[in-house]
Parts: C-alpha cells; sequence; structure tokens
C-alpha cells in the first residue's frame, strides 16, 4: 500500500516560463512528482512532495522553488525550543530512509 | 596497526577552511607515487588488500558482508556507538579497477558503505568516500555534509583526476537534495550523474549505461524498511521513560493507591504501539498525520487496558482513573508516532509543521488532564 502524507501542504512551485524541459527533475525526485509534457516539466503530484529540494537544487535553469526542509517532528521541536530553522541532528542509520 | 597516512595536513586544511588544492596536493607534503591515499586500519577485515595506482595505493575491499560487520550494522540500529560507525573518508577499491572503471560516490556512515559495496561482486569500480561524519547520504545531503565542497576536497585529496581518466561521478540520487549537479560538474570537471535509490540497482545501472528506470529511481517505504527503524525509536522513547518510571517510584510512596504493574504494562504498551506497531502498519492505519495514527491505536490500547482491568465491572476501578488512561495512553502513542515523521521517507517538513501546530497543543492538555485524573484517583481514590 502506498503511504500518502498531509495533502495541499508542499511549497513547490514550477516556474513553467523558465523550464527547458530537460528532465532533470524528474530524474533526482524520488516521489515521481513531475513529468514532462510537450517539451516542458509538469507537476503530476504535488501532494507526493515531501520537500527534500532536490529538484530546486538541480534545475540549470532555477525553474523550481521549495522550502527544502526536513520532515522530522523532533527536529520541528528542537527548532521551536531553540528558535532556529529545524535541523536534522540525529545520525541515520538506514539506507532507504532519513534519520 | 594503521598504515600512515599524510591525512593530518587535510585536517588542517578543514579547520582553516583553506583553499583545497593548494594544502591537500602541495607538492611539499609529498604526493609521490608511494603515499597513501587512504587512511584505513590494515587489520580490518573488509579490506583485502590492496591496489597500486600511479598515485599511490588503494585498499580494496571485499564484497562480502562479514559477521562484524552486520553485527555493527545492528548495533548501530539500536543506537550502540551509532553517531561512530564510520569509515575513513578516502578512495577504496571493489575488484580491480582501472582507468576507465567507473567511480561510485558514497557517504562515510559505514553501514552505507557496507550496502553499496556488497552489492559490487564480480565488478570492477571505484568508491569514493566523501566525509560525512559518519551520517548516511540522505541526511547528509539534507544537512549539506554530503555535497560540493567535501566532492572537491575529496576529489582532490583523493587525486582521483590522475587515477582515472575517465570523467563521470556516479552519485547516489538521495545525494541530490545536497548539491546541484550541473554546478559540481563544472567546479570538478567530472560529469555527475545520479545513480539508483538503491545500491542493488547499481550494477544494472551500469549495464544500462548509466540510466536509471523509473522504478529505479523511485523512494520506497517498505514494511521491512519501517521495521528497521523502529529499534531506534524504542530504545529512545524508554531512555526518556526511565525518568517517568522514577517519578512514579517516588508518588509510590506517598499514595493511596499505588502506581502497579498495570500502570506499567499500560505505558510499555502505549510506547510499543507508538514506536513499533504505528509505524509497521502505518499505510493501513486510516488517516493521514502521523499523530492521528498513533492516537487511534493508542486509543484502542487504553480501552483494551481498562477492559483488562476489569472496568466498568469491577467496582474498585474508577471511572476516573479509566478516562485518565484513555486520555494519557493515546496521547503517549501519539507522541511517539509522531516522532516518526523523522524516520519517514515521505513527510514534508511544511507537512509535519502543520501537523505539529494541531497535535502538540492537544498532547499537552490531554496528557495533563490524564495525569490529572489518575493522580487523583491515586492520592483521594476517587
Ligand atoms: S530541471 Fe528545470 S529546466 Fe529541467 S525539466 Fe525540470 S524544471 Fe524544467
Ligand atoms: S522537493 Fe523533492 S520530493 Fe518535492 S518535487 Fe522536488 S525532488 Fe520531488
Amino acid at each position: 500500500m502506498k503511504n500518502r502524507y498531509l495533502k495541499d501542504v508542499s511549497t513547490l512551485i514550477l516556474n513553467t516560463e523558465k523550464c527547458t524541459g530537460c528532465g532533470r527533475c524528474i530524474e533526482v525526485c524520488p516521489h515521481h512528482v513531475f513529468s514532462i509534457k510537450e517539451r516542458k516539466a509538469e507537476i503530476l503530484d504535488k501532494d507526493g512532495c515531501m520537500e527534500c529540494g532536490a529538484c530546486a537544487k538541480n534545475c540549470p535553469l532555477n525553474a523550481i522553488e521549495v522550502k527544502q526542509g526536513v520532515g522530522c517532528a523532533y527536529a520541528v521541536i528542537m527548532g521551536w525550543i531553540t528558535r532556529s530553522e529545524p535541523s536534522c541532528d540525529c545520525s541515520g542509520g538506514n539506507d532507504s530512509g532519513c534519520c | 596497526m594503521t598504515v600512515a597516512s599524510k591525512d593530518v595536513g587535510m585536517m588542517t586544511m578543514i579547520e582553516n577552511g583553506n583553499e583545497v588544492k593548494r594544502t591537500c596536493c602541495s607538492s611539499n607534503s609529498g604526493c609521490g607515487s608511494s603515499e597513501i591515499l587512504v587512511e584505513y586500519a590494515g587489520n580490518e577485515k573488509w579490506i583485502q588488500g590492496v591496489i597500486n595506482t600511479p598515485k599511490g595505493v588503494v585498499p580494496v575491499v571485499s564484497t562480502q558482508l562479514n559477521f562484524s560487520d552486520i553485527l555493527g550494522s545492528w548495533k548501530a540500529r539500536w543506537g550502540v556507538n551509532r553517531m561512530n560507525y564510520k569509515i575513513n573518508p578516502g578512495l577504496y577499491a571493489v575488484g580491480t579497477p582501472d582507468n576507465e572503471s567507473p567511480v561510485l560516490v558514497t557517504a562515510n556512515y559505514k553501514s552505507t558503505f557496507d550496502s553499496l559495496r556488497k552489492e559490487l561482486a564480480d565488478i570492477n569500480t571505484w568508491i569514493l568516500v566523501l566525509d560525512t561524519k559518519g551520517i548516511n547520504v540522505w541526511c547528509a545531503a539534507g544537512k549539506g555534509t554530503f555535497g560540493t565542497k567535501e566532492l572537491l576536497t575529496r576529489i582532490s585529496c583523493t587525486k582521483l583526476h590522475e587515477i582515472v581518466t575517465q570523467r563521470t561521478l556516479i552519485l547516489p540520487q538521495l545525494g541530490a537534495p545536497g548539491l546541484s549537479a550541473h554546478e559540481a560538474s563544472r567546479q570538478t570537471g567530472f560529469q555527475v550523474v545520479y545513480g539508483p535509490v538503491r545500491a542493488k540497482d547499481i550494477k544494472e545501472f551500469i549495464r544500462r549505461d548509466m540510466t536509471a528506470t523509473p522504478e529505479m529511481r523511485t523512494v520506497k517505504f517498505t514494511t521491512y524498511d519501517r521495521l528497521v527503524l523502529t529499534p531506534i525509536e524504542l530504545v529512545e522513547a524508554i531512555k526518556v521513560s526511565i525518568i517517568a518510571f522514577g517519578i512514579l517510584f517516588l508518588l509510590n510512596l506517598i499514595v493511596t493507591i499505588p502506581f502497579g504493574l498495570d500502570d506499567f504494562y499500560a505505558y510499555v504498551g502505549a510506547l510499543i504501539i507508538g514506536c513499533v506497531i504505528t509505524p509497521v502498519l502505518l499505510p493501513w492505519i486510516p488517516g493521514r498525520a502521523f499523530a492521528w495514527k498513533g492516537w487511534l491505536l493508542g486509543f484502542i490500547w487504553a480501552v483494551v487496558v481498562n477492559l483488562i482491568n476489569g472496568w466498568p465491572q469491577l467496582p474498585s476501578y474508577s471511572l476516573v482513573r479509566a478516562i485518565g488512561y484513555l486520555l494519557v495512553l493515546s496521547s503517549i502513542s501519539s507522541f511517539y508516532a509522531m516522532n516518526f515523521t523523522g524516520a519517514s521517507t515521505y513527510t514534508s517538513s511544511s507537512g509535519v509543521i502543520k501537523e505539529m501546530k494541531i497535535a502538540v497543543p492537544i498532547i499537552i492538555i490531554t496528557v495533563s488532564l490524564g495525569m490529572l485524573l489518575i493522580l487523583l484517583n491515586s492520592f483521594m481514590g476517587i
């Protein structure tokens, strides 16, 4: 069964104007959020986005914007306590997952 | 025996933030062909031997995991020596690679390195291990330690340009949040391509002329993936719980109805539900928010606990305590389930924040209220 997270929360924005359809975003996205249609990228599944930032970092034309962050409750709590941006301070123990 | 190394110069270089190339590969530090490019302990079982390159000796690693590798990974999963389970960064060889062999880039968390090399039987490759401070590729990419800067440092320290003549690096796709392939290509002089998500697909990826199928590019989060992540959650939760047990023990000295075995198993049950059962059953539990999923199972557990304890038939078992359990146990499960967002591979930061803004206040209120009810029952027997 497929894991699905909250709807309508991702901060992902695609600027189709700038896009040349190179396909890098499709290559790096671990959740199949994009597809290419008529030589332009389009967002297929925005709710699948986990805001990892891979697409935005790797788009050669800066056509993608997303607020990169860690989807980790512990990090958010620490961020609230220390009044800073949540960051992942645990040592990752697995090969498929995050921390 | 630790084989001598010239890495000391490199360390200084990082600390002072000086330019990489100058310090690392300066001729006065001696880059002669007899130099060793990676520091390693010669008695490591996973190192089979060495291979000579024009620029020095590179350790050849085994593609089979032995007992101590497996035990090490298992220990790290349970939180033993977790932060220090790493290998020295640098260049390693698999098989008998030459100047045309592919270069795979990975992190220096030993479990990550092991899961890569065990998939490389019968092929000849180089493995460039970046210094990610013992953290896996995904987390290190998020933090930026798996990134262009470290890649540049490691390439120049291992003199990779002179060891291989081909100009392609295969990076794990999960490292993509840490760097821009186009930037890194420009700066390193190597074309950066992203390999598959899972190490087991690497061979196939190389065979297909470095192209990945959509399947190879997708992160999965299978029941097994989730299961192996639960021990660390449990260990961390138990550490915190010891404090709670201490407080209950002290309270027992003064209350009318002391806390007993019932409370102990009720609590441990709620913990296991939040840390293990909810993660394992994740996709099958209705709803999307983790805190909600944990709350639901925790609530069912609390009902079960109350029934086992004899409520409502048993007159001595008060409604106040029963409600207290419902409130406290469900919240405990909810909290730990929410914490599992950090281990999951599909939760977004915005989503987690949204979920927490609702869940955290509710958890605080229900736990406080529930504790109050249970304490009222314990102190005054109502
Ligand atoms: S990486 Fe950027 S330019 Fe390339 S297809 Fe995606 S959005 Fe378009
Ligand atoms: S941020 Fe990550 S998950 Fe979201 S679309 Fe980009 S690559 Fe995919």
